[in-house]
């Protein structure tokens, strides 16, 4: 009942007077104050939400990502439900520890391309406050969208809070991955795989599911998925190895509990796998990833140069020519080797090319891809989305700061730490390193997880490395027992450490940034504020 | 003189690995080797059979609950009496969060379902209820005139019967049962413990503490020579000011 209404096409329909209608002498006084109620909460929270998101920019929190979602359901909390339901062309959601951000931009691209005009919260803002912030900065006053029909949400939805998001009436749930990640806030890998089925087996069976097959614990939804279910997953075995890592998540089998056998693993937990006692084994695929091509880093680049050389010591952060060194490069002249792959869906096959690099890069591209496939778009427009696609906020963003080129990887979880690692180092060259490693609710107050990375892959690939963050001290110790620094390379103020590691990057040459959540903002933000320009979460 | 050799026994490695307990085994073989100690770490699985007498020291980490199930099974079936034997026999062992939970009698689920455990401590753990709070953040214990630092998550309340000592008495977080002031249990030559973090690696006294304990039953008394250990005291005392200024404020603090 409640869904129907939802869906409708009439966004301001008074719902709250199904209750009162119980009464229809009642009804005919209450309802039009009721409804007339529910129309002024609903503009008076857009208001608030802007208004909030206005002051918040200038005041320069956080990115004013947070407060007008918080602002505008606190004034009206059914918000989310009914502003979703003014998008014609419904939502999207895409969930799982690692990709959101950069899957939900990759598909945010594909749509644009068919001709959709998709409402998206912004990379990171993964809570319902989020994406009721999203929803009221592209509605107008009374609550409605602009050529609706062509409207469709794009939400990218924290783990925990998909069960909550399924208020928007999805057409489509991406799951991209299931890691452990922030154990801490989310509790084990199984209560949140617990938290999906659930989630998976409440959704209308107009729902598709759109799943990695690769991952175990995530192709698991299928069997509760009442609607349709689209696989994807990577083909080409040549790009695979065949161990998994030593902290693997997901290595027993989901229906008898015998250790799953990969005959290919592409990172992670994440490959071709089966169980040897009772048969159950990686679903047939609908979209998948063919002829990789996973291009190391590029060789350093020549940047503009009219950047005066760093200052060193001192508080004077480094200065710039009227920000004219610094720049958001999606792309970068002389941009990374990238990503190459082909993807087949059921509708014909296509091939693309990705300023981005990393195997699990070639997993979001397919799982975009599958999720279009899913909403009924075909290759031209998948190809199209996919190849003008500039990174996402701190994934693989590439900045120029002073004659150097910044390139951060936002990293917060083993295997997500264990991709960048071998992205950075696929070259084999020797890189300039600056690891940050917060402690913020948002990051995971345990940092215990960073004993679960392979940083012994950097051995004999790092010219500087530079250590710093609430937890410098904490990284420092794992570093040692990789054989890597010296307290000398520990700097827990994050502004001293990006001088100093910017210092120890020769002119021309590439730092790469590895930050965790509030790190990775906090790195953003000085280098904006030393190129005199504003925030840069403005652009996302 | 006989070369040194410590024999550590992992066991199930691939079930109890949620925390970084990886760092604690390889703390253990760095500060083995820096002093030329041989160090030997055989994995044991569910089903492989454990000797009494064949190892030094034994570690246990934390799972989540559906592994610790598994593990749980094969204490009792496979591995539950040898291990009781080695601890008779003063054999070291460590086990942290889960590992340390299963060592005792019994863990009472949040639903009231009541899995035994390996009986090698006399603990037992009873988890008050699905509603209850979590102890989650960052602990401090007072140790032998020292400090022991780590991160504790767990949802059971431990309890101590009368011939085990708690480890330390909790300075920052909540310990064994946010009640008593006590954290971890200390029975023979067994330490339990609910911080990870990694443990050994932020608490190299304590490592050693381990390393000598272990090998004085073969051994007699080894005097282990100091180690640079730059890095790890500034870590240390870093996670002490963080985990006690948070303290103030009531994040990850004792309540």
């Amino acid at each position: 009942m409640l869904r129907q209404v939802a869906r409708a096409p009439r966004p301001g329909a008074p719902r709250l007077a199904t209750p009162a209608s119980r009464n229809s002498a009642r009804f005919c006084f209450v309802a039009p104050l009721l409804y007339c109620s529910t129309v002024i909460r609903r503009a008076a929270a857009i208001a608030a939400a802007r208004a909030a998101a206005a002051l918040s920019r200038r005041l320069r929190f956080g990115g004013g990502t947070a407060l007008p979602g918080l602002v505008a359901q606190r004034i009206h909390p059914d918000i989310v439900r009914e502003l979703a339901a003014g998008l014609g062309a419904g939502s999207v959601l895409v969930t799982g520890t690692n990709g959101k951000t950069t899957t939900a931009r990759l598909l945010r691209n594909i749509l644009q391309e068919a001709g959709l005009k998709p409402v998206a919260n912004r990379a990171g803002s993964n809570m319902m406050r989020g994406i009721a912030a999203a929803l009221a900065a592209g509605a107008r006053w009374d609550g409605r969208f602009r050529s609706p029909q062509e409207r469709i949400g794009v939400f990218e939805v924290d783990e925990a809070t998909l069960p909550h998001a399924a208020a928007v009436r999805p057409r489509a749930v991406l799951f991209t991955n299931l890691f452990r990640d922030q154990l801490d806030r989310y509790g084990e890998v199984e209560t949140v795989a617990a938290v999906w089925r659930a989630a998976a087996r409440e959704f209308p069976p107009d729902v598709t599911l759109v799943l990695n097959a690769d991952d175990p614990a995530v192709a698991a939804l299928g069997d509760v998925a009442g609607g349709p279910v689209v696989f994807f997953g990577l083909a080409d075995r040549a790009a695979a190895g065949q161990t998994l890592d030593h902290a693997a998540d997901a290595r027993w089998c989901s229906g008898c509990g015998a250790e799953l056998a990969y005959a290919a693993v592409f990172y992670g937990h994440l490959g071709h796998w089966a169980c040897p006692q009772c048969g159950r084994s990686r679903p047939q695929v609908q979209v998948a990833g063919t002829d990789l091509e996973v291009g190391g880093q590029a060789p350093p680049i020549t940047s503009g140069g009219q950047a005066p050389p760093i200052t060193s010591g001192g508080q004077a952060p480094p200065s710039t020519s009227g920000g004219q060194a610094l720049s958001l490069t999606g792309r970068g002249e002389g941009g990374p080797a990238g990503l190459r792959l082909a993807i087949t869906t059921p509708a014909g096959g296509l091939t693309v090319r990705l300023p981005l690099t990393g195997l699990y890069n070639a997993y979001n591209a397919v799982a975009a891809a599958a999720a279009a496939t899913a909403l009924g778009i075909g290759p031209p427009a998948i190809e199209r989305g996919l190849g003008r696609f500039t990174a996402a906020f701190g994934r693989q963003e590439r900045l120029v700061v002073s004659g150097r080129e910044v390139q951060m990887f936002l990293a917060k979880n083993p295997a997500g730490l264990n991709q960048v690692l071998r992205t950075i180092t696929a070259n084999g060259l020797q890189k300039d390193i600056a690891l940050f490693l917060n402690d913020n609710i948002a990051d995971g107050r345990d940092v215990s997880w960073i004993w679960d990375v392979d940083f012994e892959l950097l051995s004999g690939h790092t010219r500087s490395l530079t250590v710093s963050g609430s937890r410098a001290w904490d990284m420092a110790l794992r570093l040692k027992y990789a054989g890597l620094g010296s307290p000398g390379d520990v700097e827990p103020d994050a502004a001293l450490a990006l001088r100093r590691a910017l210092q120890r990057t020769p002119e021309g040459a590439t730092l790469y940034v590895i930050p965790t959540y509030t790190a990775m903002l906090a790195v953003r933000n000085l280098l904006g504020r030393w190129a005199g320009r504003g925030a840069f979460w403005e652009r996302d | 003189m006989t070369k040194l050799k410590l024999r550590l026994a992992h066991l199930y490695p691939k079930h109890m690995n949620i925390y970084g307990d990886r760092g604690n085994i390889l703390c253990l073989r760095r500060r083995c080797e820096e002093r030329a100690i041989a160090f030997q770490a055989d994995e044991l699985a569910p089903g492989d059979a454990l000797a009494a007498d064949a190892y030094d020291m034994v570690f246990i980490g934390g799972a989540q609950d559906r592994e610790q199930r598994r593990v749980a099974e094969d204490l009792l079936k496979v591995k539950g009496a040898a291990l009781r034997e080695a601890v008779e026999g003063g054999v070291t062992l460590l086990a942290v969060c889960g590992g340390y939970q299963l060592m005792g009698r019994f863990y009472r689920t949040a639903e009231g379902e009541e899995l035994p455990g390996a009986g090698v401590l006399d603990i037992w753990t009873v988890h008050p209820g699905p509603r209850a709070r979590r102890f989650i953040g960052n602990v401090v214990v007072k140790w032998r005139g020292a400090t022991l630092v780590g991160f504790e998550n767990h949802g059971g309340r431990t309890h101590l019967g009368a011939g085990v000592r708690p480890l330390g008495r909790v300075v920052a977080g909540f310990g064994n049962n946010g009640r008593d002031g006590g954290e971890g249990a200390v029975y023979k030559n067994l330490f339990g413990t609910y911080l990870h973090g990694s443990l050994l690696p932020k608490n190299p006294q304590f490592a050693d503490h381990l390393i000598a304990t272990a090998l004085a039953r073969r051994y007699g008394d080894v005097p282990l020579p100091p180690l640079d250990d730059r890095i790890e005291s500034t870590a240390h005392a870093e996670a002490v000011r963080l985990a006690t200024r948070r303290g103030i404020i009531g994040i990850g603090g004792r309540k």
